[in-house]
């Protein structure tokens, strides 16, 4: 149950927090005064944000809300740097004597955060006017540089709990709302001009004959040609362009037959009302345009809300970075913007803050969270020389990072780019649902013309409007639209479930793969290695002997060592004297005593005492030892990932086979095989061989999906019909895949398969509507049995009824927000 | 039936007119935010002394 609905139930909800909804610890004390009872509320961050609200007298905020509020931010004085007039240069614009800046408002969760924001916002000093937008959460506030300065305007939004920052006005956006302007601003046109112009065309269809006076006719058609004259040359006017570039390119589209519908029927009408005789089709011209252009208006929408996910990411990365111009001499960190960073700086990452870019950790243990980019829920552990992910956040400890790349660069941005790049490629199904449509246009004009020569010798008066029924009516424009809306969406539904589809086509495939084959066992399992068993030989217990493993292996950049450090729980044993023997082990200092750690004959040198039996194994066994004997041996090894059998399941649950080619030694791959029931598995395989397997799979009419880590194997990528790659990190903007699982989670897999399922099926649905339409409609506009404006009825209704059957994908469990990435990504399935 | 000599072209210059006013709310970014006017209206605070002129 939503806490604010516990809130506003009463009682029941004592122990809730009355701002924000968490539960109150027992024995807590906070209280505010809500109008004449006191409310509890659960710390005194809270208690300071209700009373903020309720002392402004905006109580009403508590009334209309639909979730809790925010716990309020951490007063920082980051703030006072955005009032520095080159930091505001970018975003702050000059309104006369005022400024005018647009703030993207963090923590919004219901109209009535918006308008708690906006009213506190209003009500500050020298705030000249504020808004925000309930849809883009966007907030435009004017005010007098005179009597305000911006920090003080952003800290009372974070006084309330709230975050704002300089929102800036990205281009595509700007964009994205002017082709939704320009939409809306056509069908405004063509809706009046279809309500009025067939309000005079109600008197001509009613009258009787003789029984409206000629002269009244007649100006009933000049008013209909006036107004709809603005709507053919403006409203139109995308058809006829779409029409016009079609031809140019010699591949007749949609546009073609409409354009071609609307110009017959005006020209028609036009010259009949000059020439004061003959049927005149305005109200239909009119109608259908309106009714088409509606249609289309959906499309711009759900193809906008597509995209909407992915620019989520694009706000990640923080203004502000601390730089260390003199490290490593001086770590005086100085306050610099994050777009002022350039690759080969050094900066201080302190807990809690976001990388500001790409980079190497140059000093420093700690983790990071890289859930938002990657989907990556656990923390990772980063130590010297391991890389940073702009946008992911330090979570432990200060880290030092050396910047490798910045802005566009970033991983961040990679991403991103992908995301466009396969929004702007055409998948095969569209591909073929464009031919099939322009092929089924040029019959539609040729049976248009037959339909004109038959009528013209049965019945003159009846050529224009059969005509145009026949080029309005079976016009398949549900047939292009089916397939790109449906895709589009199920585009955007995928990078929601950390699933980055790089290429058009993916989709599609994915929907119908029947075979998934793993291109090396590192993708089923961590691809590193990692501690599997620690055995004790001496006094030492488990913990201490890690602890010292740990101590020795800090600095270490071996994949041993650093599996190591990354097993070891946080005790501080401090090493020295530090001495690197390669290819044997380390040896060091750790609290006065000397230990080894590495092969079994190295630490013997230091180490008496009796060797304890081992198993043989194919796992990395390393040893510690110290002076008076050897302590431990760790096994090493690299594990499955802990939901690759969950993965499997779900996938041989869909039908889908799944197999195992590997380059790996035959040890390595059988275990995996057995442990994960794979039945068909290969070892040892050449990228030569693993293309003729997956070769010959496809002779079998299977299709093959195969999921590597995206780079390598090119030859092998290309011959499956998709490959999916299983990488974050540095390595994305380098690989070569359909679709990138950005989570690293396997079970993203199979979920996009279903999800890729769905979206076919919907497209299938959609081409199948708009095929049966077509072809029952055909006759009937053929036959003259259908008038102009009911054919644009159908025509837009059958692209209105495509266009709310893909919008279904939307239509399931979603996160709540981004940042709730991982577990409610789980809880979804 | 002569008044529809005025009447028809008068509703035309009225759709024209109509055109106008909305093509101008549409430009001013009236039609980009569907949801938070509607709720304006119920929680604005209309107590005296407290006008403070918005976008």
């Amino acid at each position: 149950m939503n806490p604010a609905d516990l809130i506003r139930g009463g009682r029941e909800a004592a122990d809730l927090c009355f701002h924000c909804g968490e539960r109150v610890p027992p024995g807590t004390r906070y209280a505010v005064r809500a109008g004449d009872r006191w409310e509890p509320v659960c710390c005194a961050g809270c208690e300071a944000v209700a009373s903020a609200i309720f002392q402004r007298g905006l109580a009403d905020y508590y009334r209309l809300r639909e979730s809790a509020g925010g716990a309020p931010q951490p007063e920082s004085d980051d703030l006072k740097l955005y009032d520095d007039p080159a930091v505001q240069r970018a975003f702050v614009r000059r309104d006369g004597d005022g400024r005018e800046a647009q703030l993207l408002l963090e923590g919004i969760r219901c109209p009535a955060c918006a308008w708690l924001n906006e009213q506190v916002l209003a009500g500050q000093p020298g705030v000249l006017g504020a808004s925000v937008n309930t849809a883009t959460h966007v907030a435009t506030v004017r005010w007098d540089p005179a009597r305000a300065r911006l920090s003080d305007i952003l800290r009372a939004v974070r006084e309330i709990g709230y975050r704002a920052s300089p929102f800036d006005p990205a281009h595509a956006r700007a964009v994205q709302r002017a082709e939704r302007r320009s939409a809306l601003a056509r069908i405004c046109v063509a809706g009046l001009g279809a309500m009025q112009v067939m309000m005079y065309a109600v008197p001509a269809y009613l009258a009787g004959e003789g029984e409206l006076a000629a002269d009244i006719a007649v100006l009933m058609r000049w008013a209909s040609l006036a107004l709809t004259l603005p709507v053919v040359c403006y409203s139109a006017w995308p058809f006829f362009a779409g029409a016009w570039r079609d031809l140019c390119t010699g591949r007749p589209g949609m546009d073609v037959p409409v354009a071609l519908g609307i110009a017959v029927a005006f020209g028609a009408s036009v010259a009949a009302t000059l020439r004061g005789e003959g049927e005149v089709y305005f109200d239909s011209v009119t109608m259908f345009v309106f009714l088409l252009l509606v249609g289309r208006y959906f499309e711009i929408l759900a193809r906008q809300r597509a995209g909407r996910a992915l620019r989520h990411l694009a706000r990640l990365v923080p203004e502000f970075a601390n730089r260390l111009r003199d490290f490593p001499r001086s770590l005086e960190p100085e306050r610099v913007a994050a777009a002022a960073l350039e690759a080969g700086d050094v900066v201080l990452v302190r807990p809690g803050e976001t990388f500001p870019a790409d980079g190497l950790v140059a000093q420093g243990f700690g983790a990071a969270s890289e859930a938002l980019v990657s989907g990556e829920a656990r923390p990772v552990a980063k130590s010297p020389g391991s890389a940073v992910i702009a946008g992911s956040s330090n979570l432990s400890s200060p880290l030092i990072v050396r910047i490798t790349r910045v802005g566009p660069e970033t991983l961040l941005s990679s991403i991103l780019r992908l995301a466009d790049r396969a929004a702007a490629q055409r998948p095969r199904l569209i591909r073929l649902a464009d031919r099939t449509a322009s092929w089924f246009i040029g019959l539609v004009i040729a049976l248009a013309a037959i339909a004109a020569w038959f009528w013209a010798g049965e019945d003159p008066a009846r050529v224009v409007p059969t005509v145009v029924a026949v080029l309005v009516a079976t016009c398949p424009c549900a047939l292009s639209l089916s397939a790109p809306i449906a895709l589009t969406v199920a585009v955007g539904e995928f990078a929601r479930g950390g699933v980055v589809v790089a290429r058009g086509g993916a989709v599609e495939t994915l929907a119908k793969t029947s075979d998934v084959v793993f291109d090396k066992t590192g993708t089923l399992t961590h691809g590193e290695l990692r501690l599997k068993e620690v055995l004790t030989h001496g006094a030492a217990g488990r913990e201490r002997c890690l602890a010292v493993a740990a101590a020795i292996e800090a600095a270490s950049e071996h994949p041993i060592g650093k599996a190591l450090v990354a097993a070891e729980a946080g005790t501080a044993l401090r090493a020295a004297e530090f001495r690197n023997v390669p290819g044997a082990g380390m040896e060091a200092l750790v609290e006065g005593s000397r230990y080894r750690i590495g092969t079994l004959p190295f630490v013997r040198e230091i180490s008496p005492g009796p060797v304890p039996r081992r198993e043989p194994g194919q796992d990395t066994v390393v040893w510690l030892g110290g002076e008076s004997g050897l302590l431990a041996s760790f096994r090493l090894g690299d594990e499955l990932r802990r939901e690759a059998e969950e993965a499997l399941a779900l996938l041989r649950s869909l039908g889908v086979r799944v197999h195992l080619l590997s380059g790996d030694g035959e040890n390595a791959v059988r275990e995996i095989a057995w442990r994960l029931d794979i039945p068909f598995a290969e070892a040892g395989a050449t990228p030569q061989r693993k293309r003729q397997l997956v070769a010959e799979l496809q002779k079998e009419g299977r299709i093959v999906a195969m999921v590597g880590d995206g780079i390598n194997d090119a030859p092998v990528l290309a011959q499956a019909d998709v490959s999916l790659a299983m990488i974050g990190g540095a390595r994305l903007a380098q690989q070569r895949a359909d679709a990138v699982i950005v989570s690293q989670d396997l079970r993203d897999l199979p979920r996009a398969v279903v999800h890729a399922r769905r979206a076919l099926r919907i497209v299938r649905q959609n081409i199948a509507w708009a095929f049966v339409y077509n072809l029952l409609v055909l006759p009937l506009a053929l036959a003259g049995a259908l008038t102009p404006w009911a054919a644009a009825l159908g025509m837009s209704a059958s692209s209105l009824v495509v266009g709310l059957n893909a919008l279904r994908l939307e239509r399931r469990p979603r996160r709540k927000t981004t940042a709730s990435a991982a577990p409610a990504r789980l809880a979804a399935t | 039936m002569d008044i529809l000599y005025l009447l028809v072209p008068l509703s035309v210059a009225l759709v024209f007119l109509i055109g106008a006013v909305l093509w101008f709310a549409l430009h001013s970014g009236q039609f980009d935010d569907l949801e938070g006017p509607a709720l304006k209206i119920l929680a604005d605070d209309d107590r005296a002394g407290k006008s403070e002129p918005r976008l």
